[in-house]
């Protein structure tokens, strides 16, 4: 009994540190596949894990005025992050903590993240970080709504919040086809892009330009702060990308017993989900241009008016 | 309940839906109607399969109307006008887009509100489809209103129309007549809004409905 729990414990292990290992890579991807198709060379896709090796080598200059906030923010949001990222089932369902993987509790530690790095932004009270930080409220108060009638939809489907369960209900394929899925995945898909700064919303290569909303916030941390910001950042894409993998393409997860075989295969169609995921993000944003501060309520209202139809759809077919 | 004619039926409706949303929150004539095609194409689709389903071949030819007027004729030609009055590159600011969506939602829920209660005796499929076509009709008459071009009008009322063929076909024993004279009253409508648009180009220099409220005098205050 006692081995059969330590095997339970290293699965769950295995999960948090794939999450982990594997966040910057899925950066690294997405940055590689977008300079090749910009003809640029691009830097080596395992560039990110060197970043994040030299930055915390490097010595962490403060403001003057920081407060403690300031210095604590950096660990509480890729705390935050880590354990959101690691509770999304990724390559089987049924882990030891599960039971705690609530699409609501996920969707809460991002916002508390979130929430600790717009009050740092502000600390140090230079007019960058504080313009980045009322944007990023703004993006939130209007992606987090239409994020939480995505987690309605799946759930009124699967009758269940919590994302191990969903897994399992909708590998079995007993949902049928879904317009409320479709739609889901739309809105969710906005909300990714929106949450992870990416273009159409924000682009996250630039510096110093007066568009930018996740890099002003973040402009004064430097060393082993910045690294813990943008492992994050990685991390935040990942959870995303496995948690549109988990909803919506759950096929090829282990879901019974955890022998070599059905984690081998789980690893290996998680991995080429991602990979898949890491190759389309970039393709996506290179077709379109980024779009003005003042077009995000329409992009990401749509969002929340599929989301909303999602939610509304279900009622139709659902009360007798 | 996990039944595949359900599903579809779902699906299919629950997209035309979805594309009278889209069709609210587009600002480029053009795509609008690339838009009002593909709802018209869906609501073909979801025709021939209500066909299959009811086992009523007659709703086939419905199908094929919505498919050749709606989905081929009226699009191509209004393409044809909008490149004749040179406003195919025109950008259309709908008023205010993100209250629009919220009018939207709510006209959906109260259909949906109404529908639910009144049809408690026929099938889930009905009702439901009943309920997504007072939601598209709804929708269509909201894209009226908000839209100053005389043209994205037109488009409303025809997607507007869309949902009247859906709550036709999904009631049970509508019989071809009715169905058909629908189709061509829609048809003779859409000539005559032509015409109009012409008209009201002729008299005013542009198709912006605007134009006509001032000529009343009944908005002085803007352009």
């Amino acid at each position: 009994m006692n081995l059969a729990m330590i095997w339970e414990l290293a699965a769950q292990a295995l999960q948090m540190l794939l999450v982990l290992a594997l966040a910057p890579l899925v950066l690294g991807v997405t940055r590689k596949i977008k300079a090749r198709l910009l003809r640029r060379i691009g830097p080596p896709t395992w560039q990110p894990y060197i970043d994040i090796w030299k930055l915390l080598h490097k010595e962490a200059v403060l403001a003057h005025n920081a407060s403690w906030l300031y210095r604590v923010t950096p660990y509480l949001l890729f705390a935050t992050t880590w354990v959101a990222a690691a509770l999304v089932p990724t390559y089987a369902i049924n882990l030891m903590f599960s039971w705690s993987a609530d699409l609501i509790a996920i969707v809460a530690l991002l916002a508390t993240g979130r929430f600790a790095l717009a009050l740092a932004g502000m600390d140090v009270g230079t007019a960058f970080g504080g313009i980045g930080s009322s944007r990023e409220m703004m993006i939130a108060s209007l992606a987090e709504p239409a994020m939480l009638l995505v987690v309605f939809s799946v759930a009124l489907i699967a009758g269940t919040t919590q994302l191990s369960t969903m897994a399992s209900i909708f590998i079995n394929g007993s949902v049928g086809l879904r317009v409320s899925l479709g739609l889901a995945l739309f809105a969710f898909v906005f909300v990714a892009i929106a949450e992870n700064a990416r273009i159409p919303v924000d682009n996250p290569a630039t510096h110093l330009e007066l568009t930018m909303v996740h890099e002003a916030m973040v402009l004064e941390y430097s060393g082993r702060h910045l690294a813990m910001i943008e492992a994050a950042a990685a991390l935040k894409l990942t959870l995303y990308f496995s948690l549109l993998a988990c909803l919506f393409v759950p096929f090829g997860m282990a879901t019974g017993d955890k022998n070599i075989d059905s984690v081998l295969i789980g690893l290996m169609t998680y991995l080429a989900k991602i990979l898949v995921l890491a190759v389309l993000l970039p393709i996506g944003e290179t077709s379109v241009a980024k779009m003005r501060v003042f077009r995000y309520p329409i992009f990401l209202g749509s969002a929340f008016a599929a989301a909303a139809l999602a939610v509304f759809l279900l009622f139709v077919s659902r009360s007798l | 309940m996990h039944n595949i004619n359900f599903d579809v039926a779902h699906l299919l409706a629950g997209s035309i839906l979805a594309l009278s949303f889209v069709l609210l929150y587009q600002h480029r004539i053009t795509s609008m109607l690339n838009v009002f095609a593909l709802q018209a194409i869906a609501l073909s689709l979801s025709v021939a399969w209500q066909a299959y389903i009811q086992e009523a071949p007659h709703l086939l030819v419905t199908a094929g109307i919505a498919l050749a007027v709606k989905g081929i004729v009226i699009p191509t030609a209004l393409h044809r006008i909008v490149r004749r009055l040179g406003i195919h590159r025109q950008i259309e600011e709908v008023i205010g887009a993100g209250p629009t969506m919220l009018t939207g939602l709510g006209l959906v829920a109260l259909s949906i509100l109404l529908v639910l209660p009144a049809g408690q005796t026929v099938s889930l499929l009905a009702r439901e489809d009943l309920a997504f076509a007072l939601a598209v009709i709804l929708l269509g008459l909201l894209t009226m209103i908000t839209r100053h071009n005389a043209v994205t009008q037109i488009i409303g009322f025809m997607s507007l129309e869309n949902g009247l063929v859906l709550a036709a076909t999904g009631a049970k024993g509508m019989p071809l007549v009715v169905e058909i004279s629908v189709a061509f009253s829609v048809l003779i409508a859409f000539s005559v809004f032509g015409i109009f648009v012409f008209r009201i180009r002729e008299r005013f220099d542009t198709v912006d409905i605007g134009a006509l409220d001032q000529f009343r005098g009944e908005r002085r205050d803007q352009t």
